[in-house]
């Protein structure tokens, strides 16, 4: 391949790291508000994200059944399955939260190990639920979403890109929900109350706010966030599986630690960062070593640009440099 | 309680005398007492003669005489599992119990390891298997526990240490390696090469450690995992696709057939002992393989118990716990972090790559597949389960974990499809009726998770607590109670 070659596809390369990008962003703020408030790295989100696929893709296969069609418009279907997917996932973050982290809180454990480990736990115990479910209900481990052609009509834009209408979705819904969020944080009560807390929580509770509640909230949030992400997941891949969420929930952690944790623009634009790296890699590694590494290896070059920028830059992008307290 | 502790010699010999007698009537073949009822009489003589308090001589006495009875025991019922695991529970508390003298549990632990499991193992070949499969997850736990328990780095990517292992062996040791170096020995090297492989994995495995602790450990807690993780998958990523350019690690197929040891020897020292009867058929290479690798892994565990028992008392064990405490006063206090921590990386390392080497051999294959993220975090669970910083819980909780796995669920898919089969119906539920896919054995992960999550919550400090992380937990949980913590 010669160099215009490879220049001629990098607007949809781009474009395609930019949907990616979207779904990690929105995983990535649920890690980055839990590490907000708790300082807690709340490894059972990326199950949250995984049941919110789950769910929109139940919504899709029983209201959308081609046969009986309870709701029959494609976009409606998708946008209740976004309602259930962010109430379901939201809930579950909520009770995960309630049941497994609050009691560890109360109890006044200091090792940051404790919370870490039970995080890591839940994530597994919601993993083989989940596949309990899908193997008692389906009979299958591989769930496949219901493909609509209004959905995958193709349309083509200047440069040459072409993008899917389940692209432009993902990017409307994704661009709402990051300015909803942005416009939460910083402007509403509840906002204020959760950057409170993520600052100094004993202090917060002094000035009337009740962490518990708070903490719960913020759970809330970033699950319903991430339920929303999973459902955009699935219409992107179509496949899910009881384990799809590790991955993801990887890369969206990796990208909340790039843009620096805690941090919630960070977040979103650890996301897109991370999404513009991975594609770009995934496209011209191949090219690149002539074969040599191929595709195979973004991961690796995502991990290694991670642990490169945390050399140089421990508080990711923009993180603030927190110094220890002794 | 002290009626309790008057009865509790009377009851325990006598709960041993009973269940003895119950062995012997077996041995007669006078089944007076049915299998089921006499593995719940040694249950309750286990138990009752390790949790009790009793004098040091009746209870060394009464375990050397339960060892003993579930030994013969085991010889008559080949298949009793049950005799196996409670066989287990006294080995550990002949090493584990606090009041026994030094004597005894070296002659009552030399006499179950050496003697005892070998006879029922030779019965039954799956409990060789059992043993070995706990011996090389109690190496991989004491290693992350130098790592994780003792100097407090949580460390999420440590099958890569042990992939390490495994490939450098599984390379070398099979035909894999003329591939990509001519005039390589075409079948690989010759099998009795492992024991310079061992040597050589505990080299590379620490050199790993310490070109992944370079950039890790400038980070701290959080940050620390997530790097350690996401470089634990890139060790994966490589060998799941270094079959090109150079065809070095084979790629996802993974490398067959890895090359073992000349079991020659230990053959005939089999049938000189006389091993055949208890075998029943001529002494075979499976036999002599099993048994060779319990032994090997039995004399792998020894040494890395001890090398680690020393290094926890040593200056590097101390300052590791002191980093573990704090790191910015271990720093005043003048401890090098960087290097402390990169020597605890490094240790780590080389107990999971030495078993790593064995575990080729003996499996005969490498394959990416066993060193998954799903793997570190199998080996963090029985670092948690036992207890953080404890050798003696590490070992515990990798055995606890495996019987779990390999035996106990095993067993219980296999009774819910008996109950299946058969139409039993329990609580007024037919279990016929009762779904095929819900086969515990599957769901290894629900039951980590719940172990992880349950002793998070109840038991921190892990079944069998380092003394100084117990005393912190109590305190803390003292604080809770006084109203002290937020």
């Amino acid at each position: 391949m010669t160099v215009a070659d490879l220049l001629s596809i990098l607007p949809q390369t781009i474009l395609e790291g930019l949907l990616l990008g979207f779904v990690y962003a929105m995983v990535a703020l649920g890690y980055t508000m839990v590490y907000g408030v708790l300082g807690l790295i709340n490894f059972a989100h990326s199950e949250v994200f995984m049941i919110g696929a789950v769910i929109g893709l139940e919504v899709f296969r029983f209201w959308g059944n081609p046969e009986a069609p309870v709701i029959s418009n494609p976009f409606l279907l998708l946008l209740v399955a976004l309602i259930f997917a962010a109430a379901g996932s939201g809930t579950m973050a909520v009770l995960v939260e309630r049941f497994a982290y609050r009691p560890l809180r109360k109890r006044g454990s200091k090792s940051i190990l404790v919370p870490m480990i039970t995080a890591i736990g839940v994530s597994f115990l919601l993993q083989d639920l989940t596949r309990i479910y899908a193997a008692l209900r389906h009979n299958e481990f591989n769930m496949q979403y219901r493909t609509y052609d209004v959905l995958n009509t193709t349309l083509t834009l200047p440069l040459e890109t072409t993008i899917q209408v389940k692209g432009i979705i993902i990017i409307v819904i994704s661009l709402l929900m990051l300015l909803g969020l942005t416009y939460l944080v910083n402007r509403t009560k509840l906002g204020k109350a959760i950057r409170a807390v993520s600052q100094d929580m004993q202090t917060a509770s002094l000035m009337g706010i009740n962490p518990d509640v708070i903490i719960s909230r913020t759970f809330l949030i970033g699950g319903s966030l991430g339920g929303v992400a999973g459902v955009l997941f699935g219409l992107l891949y179509t496949n899910v599986t009881p384990y799809s969420g590790v991955l993801p929930g990887l890369k969206a952690f990796t990208s909340a630690v790039l843009g620096g944790i805690g941090n919630i623009p960070g977040a979103m634009v650890g996301g897109l960062v991370l999404g513009q790296l991975e594609t770009l890699s995934g496209t011209y590694l191949p090219f690149l070593t002539n074969g040599n590494f191929g595709t195979e290896y973004k991961d690796v070059f995502a991990f290694l640009t991670l642990v490169l920028l945390l050399l140089f830059r421990p508080q990711g992008l923009f993180g603030q440099n927190v110094s220890e307290k002794v | 309680m002290s009626a309790l502790n008057r009865l509790a010699l009377p009851l325990s010999i006598g709960l041993t005398a009973i269940s003895g007698l119950g062995v012997l009537l077996t041995l007669l073949g006078q089944s007076v007492l049915t299998g089921g009822l006499l593995n719940f009489l040694l249950l309750l003589a286990v138990a009752s003669v390790m949790a009790l308090r009793l004098p040091t001589g009746w209870r060394s006495g009464l375990l050397a005489g339960l060892a003993l009875a579930l030994t013969t025991l085991l010889r008559a019922n080949t298949d009793d599992k049950i005799a196996f695991y409670l066989l287990l529970a006294v080995l550990i508390g002949c090493f584990l119990l606090p009041n026994l003298t030094g004597l005894v549990r070296a002659a009552l632990g030399t006499a179950i390891l050496l003697i005892a499991v070998p006879i029922a193992g030779l019965s039954n070949s799956f409990l060789f298997e059992l043993g070995i499969q706990i011996g090389i997850f109690a190496a991989l736990a004491l290693g992350l526990n130098v790592v994780v328990g003792q100097a407090g780095l949580l460390d999420l990517g440590f099958a890569a240490f042990f992939a390490i292992g495994a490939y450098t062996w599984g390379i070398f040791g099979s035909p894999q390696a003329a591939q990509f170096i001519g005039g390589f020995p075409a079948q690989g090297l010759p099998g009795n090469y492992l024991f310079l492989f061992m040597a050589l994995a505990i080299i590379t495995a620490a050199i790993t450690g310490v070109l992944i602790g370079l950039p890790a450990l400038r980070l701290r807690g959080d940050y620390l995992a997530i790097v350690t993780l996401g470089l634990g998958e890139v060790v994966r990523v490589f060998a799941n696709n270094l079959d090109k350019p150079l065809n070095i690690t084979n790629g996802p197929q993974g490398i067959t057939p890895v090359n073992r040891p000349d079991v020659g020897i230990l053959a005939d020292f089999l049938r000189a002992i006389g091993a055949e009867r208890i075998y029943g058929r001529p002494i075979d290479d499976a036999i002599a393989y099993s048994f060779f690798f319990y032994l090997l892994v039995l004399v792998v565990i020894g040494i890395v118990v001890l090398v680690n028992a020393r290094l926890a008392n040593s200056r590097f064990g101390r300052a590791w716990v002191a980093i573990r405490e704090d790191e910015i006063a271990a720093k005043a206090m003048g401890i090098p972090l960087l290097p402390t921590k990169l020597i605890a990386f490094a240790t780590g390392a080389a107990f999971s790559g030495i078993m790593g080497a064995v575990f080729a051999a003996k499996q005969t294959f490498v394959s990416p597949e066993s060193f998954t993220l799903q793997a570190s975090i199998n080996i963090l669970a029985f670092v948690i389960l036992g207890g953080m910083g404890s050798i003696g819980g590490a070992v515990v909780g990798a055995a606890a974990v495996t019987v779990l796995n390999l035996g106990i669920l095993k067993d219980f898919s296999d009774l819910l499809n008996t109950w299946r089969q058969t139409g039993v119906s329990i609580l007024g539920y037919n279990m016929a009726n009762l779904p095929p896919q819900l086969n515990p054995a599957k769901y290894e992960r629900l039951v980590f998770g719940l172990i992880l999550i349950l002793m998070m919550i109840f038991r921190p400090e892990g079944l069998i607590p380092e003394q100084r992380h117990r005393a912190e937990l109590q305190e803390a949980r003292q604080e809770a109670k006084e109203g002290g913590g937020t």
